[in-house]
């Protein structure tokens, strides 16, 4: 097992005694070459999650695993050091995580400068070698990110984090900003490097078809927590939870004949608010099959199979 | 010929730049029936956006500029009015609903009295009676205890409670078409599920007309009677839904759809994505936009553009393609029958 979570929880103070609970004590396990999706709307926590797992964001409580080795609560600048060779993040917007000022080169090759293992030429072959891998121009180095489409910038933001060939990549809804087309060759690029270098990655998204065709696990968050887990295509094909069986209902088909024999029948509400969140099932106003139980008791992990977990009182 | 509501003939806008003229629409036609949907689909810069803008006259001229083509509305010249006579139009007979919410609205404006702003200036009523009618049309786009959110700001509503306002905004005085361009794109797909079924619900209720402009697949499978694929500012290929996603005649629309995961599938094959880029359109190619990326290309491609060819009695299903044409190689893939040149 490469990467393991016990309880990870993030909380924001947000003064007066309120709290925002961005991710509630989640608890995750992902094998060594394996990519695990999570899905979730917006606000249910999961960039927030992605970030506190590599360190960007110092997390409130819980434990985490990198190859069976404790992770530190807070991370010093050696620990980023350390642990930013074997965790790479790839972020959603190509256009504001890559420095504008910065040339290709320098963009690509901070990670190798800072490590300060590589000279100058040496930096300068990799990065040439990354851009030709992820399919775009050696002789684009001397150029700046504006001058690249969504699409390439997203190569660019790749490279940069498989160039110092980490173990594992936090994906944080890596072609939500880009057209049909190209996300199929970004997701393609991912899926080879997995197949290379024996990458394991988180995949975060809110599109549920993409995700279940990337990864092998997927596990489904609900404001800051899990409420369902286990191998994609049982996950996606036959959904347990009420909430990702309505996520998964709600999920259009590029396909007019199943559109056509769709039941409308769109999940209630919205989202509420992590703000001091109190205990009983947070999913309970939306649900539809609500009891008086989950009101009053937060629900526990039900295992329904080896690698099934539903976190749901009709389970019990 | 019947007269359809909506029939645009040959739209040309382009834009002028530093780097000279951009060619955004190049001879786009299409037609919008009572009641029914169509959708427009393609990439970002494929000009779908500027097709409906030109037509409600809200492209910023200079630097935009409409270089040909008509739309008729009832019959009626709706391209070049006068601003007077445009605003007459705009939001009475057809109403536009955009991505974007957040900064679709005014910020310093509550909700109620910007839709009541809208009935004020068509349907010259008191600001009471507009009030009143404002709460009324959140109540039938399903929001929430309208009366206190009307006097709410549009800071303080979620994504989708600001595109259901918006949706209430462009009803306020019934038009005939709802434009929306892209109207989900940012929105959680169980808000985007009750998003379209509201959209689905009204146009039903209203007998109303929808052009829906979106480049995710799967909602025009959910939502089009007939679809309208563009490609460099072109229509590469129309027809009904079902013509497009089971009789696809162009290889563009054929690239769409590889290039999505199936629900149905497993895992075991590649993603087809379209290799390449869209052309510049600063200067189009002279003959088939898609000839750089097309699997199929062939050499009259290249210098040649493609005429319509239509496959069906009413014409309704065609495209531009020269596979299509008589002396062109069979391809497995492709949907090449009955085929004839309009153009």
């Amino acid at each position: 097992m490469l990467i393991k979570t016990r309880n990870l929880t993030k909380h924001f103070p947000m003064g007066i005694g309120q709290t925002l609970h961005a991710v509630d004590g989640i608890s995750i396990e992902i094998d060594e070459n394996e990519i695990m999706g999570l899905v979730g709307e917006s606000g249910s926590g999961k960039s927030t999650f992605g970030k506190t797992l590599t360190g960007l964001l110092q997390r409130t409580s819980g434990d985490a695993w990198f190859r069976g080795e404790a992770l530190p609560h807070k991370f010093t600048a050696e620990d980023h050091l350390k642990y930013s060779r074997e965790m790479q993040m790839i972020f959603q917007d190509p256009y504001s995580s890559l420095n504008p000022r910065m040339t290709v080169l320098d963009v690509i090759g901070e990670g190798l400068f800072i490590q300060g293992r590589h000279t100058r030429a040496q930096i300068r072959d990799q990065v040439a070698m990354w851009l030709e891998r992820v399919g775009l121009n050696a002789d684009h180095m001397s150029r700046y990110p504006h001058e690249f489409s969504g699409g390439q910038r997203q190569r660019i933001g790749i490279a940069r984090a498989m160039i110092i060939e980490p173990k594992f990549v936090v994906c944080d809804e890596p072609i939500s900003a880009l057209d049909v087309s190209v996300q199929a060759q970004v997701i393609n690029l991912l899926n080879d490097l997995k197949q290379s270098m024996g990458l394991t990655m988180l995949f975060i998204a809110h599109d549920l078809s993409m995700v279940r065709y990337v990864s092998d696990k997927m596990s489904v968050m609900y404001l800051g927590a899990l409420a369902e887990s286990g191998p994609s295509n049982e996950v996606f094909f036959d959904p347990q939870h009420p909430y990702t069986r309505l996520l998964i209902e709600a999920n259009p088909e590029p396909d007019p004949r199943i559109e056509r024999g769709r039941p409308f029948a769109p999940i209630r509400g919205e989202i509420t608010s992590p703000v001091n969140i109190g205990a009983g099932c947070r999913f309970a106003d939306r649900c539809p099959s609500v009891m008086d139980r989950c009101r009053t008791e937060t629900p526990a992990d039900i295992s329904i199979s080896d690698t099934r977990k539903v976190a749901c009182h009709l389970f019990d | 010929m019947t007269e359809h509501l909506l029939q645009v003939t040959d739209l040309e806008v382009e834009f002028s730049t530093y780097g000279g003229d951009v060619k955004a629409v190049r001879g786009v036609s299409f037609h919008v029936d009572p009641g029914e949907t169509l959708a427009i689909v393609g990439e970002s810069g494929c000009g779908k956006s500027v097709t409906v803008q030109s037509l409600m006259g809200i492209i910023p001229m200079p630097p935009g500029r409409i270089t040909g083509g008509s739309a008729l509305l009832r019959g009626k010249e709706i391209l070049g009015l006068p601003p007077r006579q445009a605003n007459r139009f705009r939001g009475v007979e057809v109403g536009m609903i955009f991505q974007d919410p957040m900064t679709s609205l005014n910020p310093t404006m509550t909700i109620g009295d910007q839709i009541s702003e809208t009935l004020m200036v068509h349907r010259n009523v008191s600001y009471r009676e507009a009030s009143r009618r404002a709460v009324e049309l959140l109540e039938r786009t399903r929001i929430p205890e309208a009366k206190n959110r009307a006097r709410q700001y549009p800071f303080e509503f979620s994504g989708g409670m600001l595109q259901r306002a918006m949706i209430a905004q462009s009803l306020a005085c019934s038009p005939s078409i709802l434009i929306a361009d892209e109207p989900t794109t940012a929105l959680d797909v169980t808000i985007q599920s009750q998003i379209l079924e509201l959209m689905s619900e009204l146009k039903r209720a209203e007998n109303m007309s929808i052009i829906l402009i979106t480049h995710d697949l799967a909602v025009v499978a959910r939502m089009a009677d007939r679809v309208a694929v563009m490609y460099a500012g072109q229509i590469v290929e129309s027809g009904t839904v079902d013509e497009i996603f089971y009789e696809s005649a162009h290889p563009y629309t054929l690239g769409l759809k590889d290039a999505m995961p199936s629900n149905r599938e497993q895992r075991d094959k590649n993603l087809m994505p379209i290799l390449g880029s869209p052309p510049d359109l600063f200067d189009p190619p002279k003959g088939c936009s898609y000839y750089a990326r097309c699997p199929f290309a062939m050499q009259v491609c290249k210098p040649k553009m493609p005429p319509r060819f239509t496959f069906d009695s009413d014409h309704s299903h065609y495209a531009r393609c020269w596979l299509q044409h008589d002396d062109a190689p069979h391809e497995e893939r492709l949907f090449q029958q009955g085929k004839r040149d309009v153009d």
